[in-house]
């Protein structure tokens, strides 16, 4: 059998990793490590558990957030939560108002693998009248010079929803 | 803490896996202390951040076998970013609670196994995967979503406040904090050019920062620490075998830790915990924590800080090796950690505290040598190998304070003059986690 090909430099070796599935890397010391290929692909089962009302009410353009059900805290959430993070009573759904203030944001031009493709994108952080904690999404419709600290946004929902958090998404509003 | 060792750290160490990077390390920190034997070595505190990296699931047990220390005790330690300080905290409980005599804390990361976005991927697992994940995966717009904010309490509402038109003043705000973040990467760079343990060693100019790629705005390559190999060590032991095993310990006389919502969405807009040299009126319109600040981190500096009785850190402290995997995150830890107030982290830049007195910048830093921060070159410039990084730190520090940097860098340019006490810093995600921990001269 003949050998993997040599190479000098990692990004070279990262390159034929690709082609043929191994490859010798020889460092500056003449030192030879032996590098293959080692693909790695899982499907998770993963339940949303009581996070899903959230995820099922997105798909019908609903946004949830949840307020604390002991009368004397009564802490609303933009971001759900099953209980709460102040008196430790159990909460309830509570609808948000669709329109909110960007809290602060940012403009992506690069993000993990996945999302390579996507960028650039823009992140918020959404305040709501009424919520004492906010939600992170994507803003869409603008581009970074568009943006700032304290712009009225609206949600818009996906019509063809992947029960994903991406399923809903803020504009600027008009 | 008796002696420590590091590997220099790498974009990729290929001919080393974690277990011979960690015998390294091992075996730098053992070669220090002769009078000590591995059979006196109690037991072992072993960490790494990420399993998805090394794809070995009890990576540590190997490390422990490798290093020939079966069958004494170990545990690994994991905790995000702050996996390292972790560790050297989870060693000093080891023996200050009477468990171990002497306890080895080890930790190595091996990033290169994957390619960078799909390390940014394993990485960003460690936000919340129901609602902060999948809108990008990515820790840098996580930072960039906080600093925006820091630059629009402290910079927007103060120095641009005679602004009238709102979008004008918010760039403004943006442009001067992204200036002073510059700062930060250069020095750091320079440091680190007398470091050569450091990955990414350079004389940069605030030009060569701002003009470097933008990752997630207001972020840019240069103000971000990269994908790194490397592994460190650090023994630690209890006073009377100190004593017999050098002339130069370092005592660990505070250590604090402190916790913070996952999701940056649900922190808190609440009141700052003080120092005692702060007043409830410095703060008294500040929702904190907010996105803006670490309440983690000030929660481990109080913690620290009053274990090892110190009042205002800026004058007991002699410097700082602080986590600043984002230019942004070391003027936020500033603030954090005490050494100015809230909202004074860019003047605090800009005034030169943070820099060494005897190198040359390129810049005007009248206050240089007051506070030095990050005098070995901090991760932006030495590298982030996770469950490596807060022992690294451990060790500069320790070297530091041993009077022993030229000894070990080969070149006295980062030794501070007479240095007694200083403190480590370790952070993980969006400061979900922090440590400090303080180490003075024990001789």
């Amino acid at each position: 059998m003949p050998r993997p090909k040599t190479f000098q430099h990692f990004r070279d070796v990262q390159e034929e990793l690709g082609r043929s599935g191994a490859a010798i890397f020889r460092d500056a010391n003449g030192v030879e490590s032996l590098v293959i290929d080692s693909p790695y692909s899982i499907h998770y089962i993963h339940s949303y558990a009581e996070d899903s009302p959230f995820f099922l009410a997105l798909a019908e353009g609903k946004l949830l957030g949840s307020r604390c059900t002991n009368p004397s805290c009564g802490f609303v959430y933009a971001t759900p939560r099953g209980h709460c993070m102040v008196c430790g009573r159990p909460t309830e759904w509570k609808e948000l108002p669709r329109k909110g203030r960007v809290h602060s944001w940012t403009t992506c031009q690069f993000g993990s693998e996945a999302f390579l493709k996507e960028t650039p994108y823009n992140l918020a952080m959404i305040e709501f009248e009424g919520a004492g904690s906010l939600l992170l999404v994507r803003l869409k419709d603008c581009v970074q010079s568009d943006l700032y600290v304290g712009m009225p946004v609206e949600a818009r929902f996906a019509s063809d929803p992947k029960y994903s958090i991406t399923d809903v998404w803020f504009v600027p509003s008009k | 803490m008796v002696s420590g060792g590091v590997t220099k750290f790498a974009k990729a160490h290929p001919a080393m896996d974690f277990r011979l990077m960690v015998k390294k390390a091992y075996d730098q920190a053992m070669a220090e202390v002769p009078n000590l034997t591995k059979d006196r070595i109690t037991g072992t505190r072993v960490s790494y951040f990420s399993d998805h990296f090394s794809r070995q699931l009890k990576a540590a047990s190997m490390v422990q076998d490798y290093l020939g220390l079966n069958p004494k005790g170990s545990v690994r330690i994991e905790w995000g970013g702050a996996t390292g300080g972790e560790c050297f905290q989870a060693a000093y409980e080891a023996v200050a609670s009477g468990r171990m005599d002497v306890c080895l804390a080890a930790g190595y990361e091996t990033m290169s196994r994957v390619a960078t976005w799909k390390g940014n991927e394993f990485i960003a697992l460690a936000s919340d995967t129901n609602f902060d994940f999948p809108l990008g995966g990515f820790y840098t717009g996580y930072y960039a979503l906080m600093v925006v904010r820091h630059m629009y309490e402290y910079l927007r509402l103060t120095k641009f406040a005679h602004v009238k038109d709102e979008r004008e003043a918010q760039r403004l705000a943006i442009a001067e904090g992204q200036r002073i973040m510059s700062w930060v990467s250069v020095k750091n760079h320079i440091n680190a050019t007398h470091n050569p343990y450091a990955q990414y060693p350079k004389r940069l100019t605030v030009q060569d920062v701002l003009d470097s790629e933008m990752i997630s705005y207001p972020l840019t390559r240069e103000q971000i620490c990269t994908m790194s190999d490397g592994a460190a060590t650090a023994i630690l032991c209890t006073e009377s075998v100190a004593k017999e095993l050098t002339d130069r310990p370092i005592r660990i006389t505070g250590v604090g830790t402190g916790t913070d919502t996952m999701r940056l969405a649900d922190r808190p807009f609440g009141s700052v915990p003080l120092y005692p040299h702060e007043k409830p009126k410095d703060y008294e319109h500040l929702p904190y924590p907010g996105v803006h600040s670490f309440r983690a981190g000030r929660s481990a500096g109080l913690e620290a800080c009053r274990m090892a009785g110190i009042t205002n850190p800026l004058r007991e402290l002699d410097f700082i090796e602080l986590h600043d995997a984002y230019a942004s995150s070391e003027i936020q830890t500033y603030e954090d950690l005490g050494l100015c107030k809230y909202g004074e982290g860019y003047d605090f830049t800009l005034s030169g505290a943070p820099f060494l007195k005897n190198i040359d910048y390129g810049l005007d830093v009248p206050r240089a040598g007051q506070m030095p921060v990050n005098p070995s070159g901090g991760l932006i410039a030495c590298g982030h190998p996770v469950g490596a990084t807060g022992l690294m730190q451990a060790v500069f520090a320790f070297w530091q304070l041993q009077g022993r940097i030229k000894q070990h860098f080969g070149d006295p340019t980062l030794q501070l003059r007479n240095p007694r006490r200083g403190a480590i810093h370790s952070h993980a995600g969006t400061g979900s986690a922090v440590t400090v921990s303080i180490l003075e001269r024990g001789f």
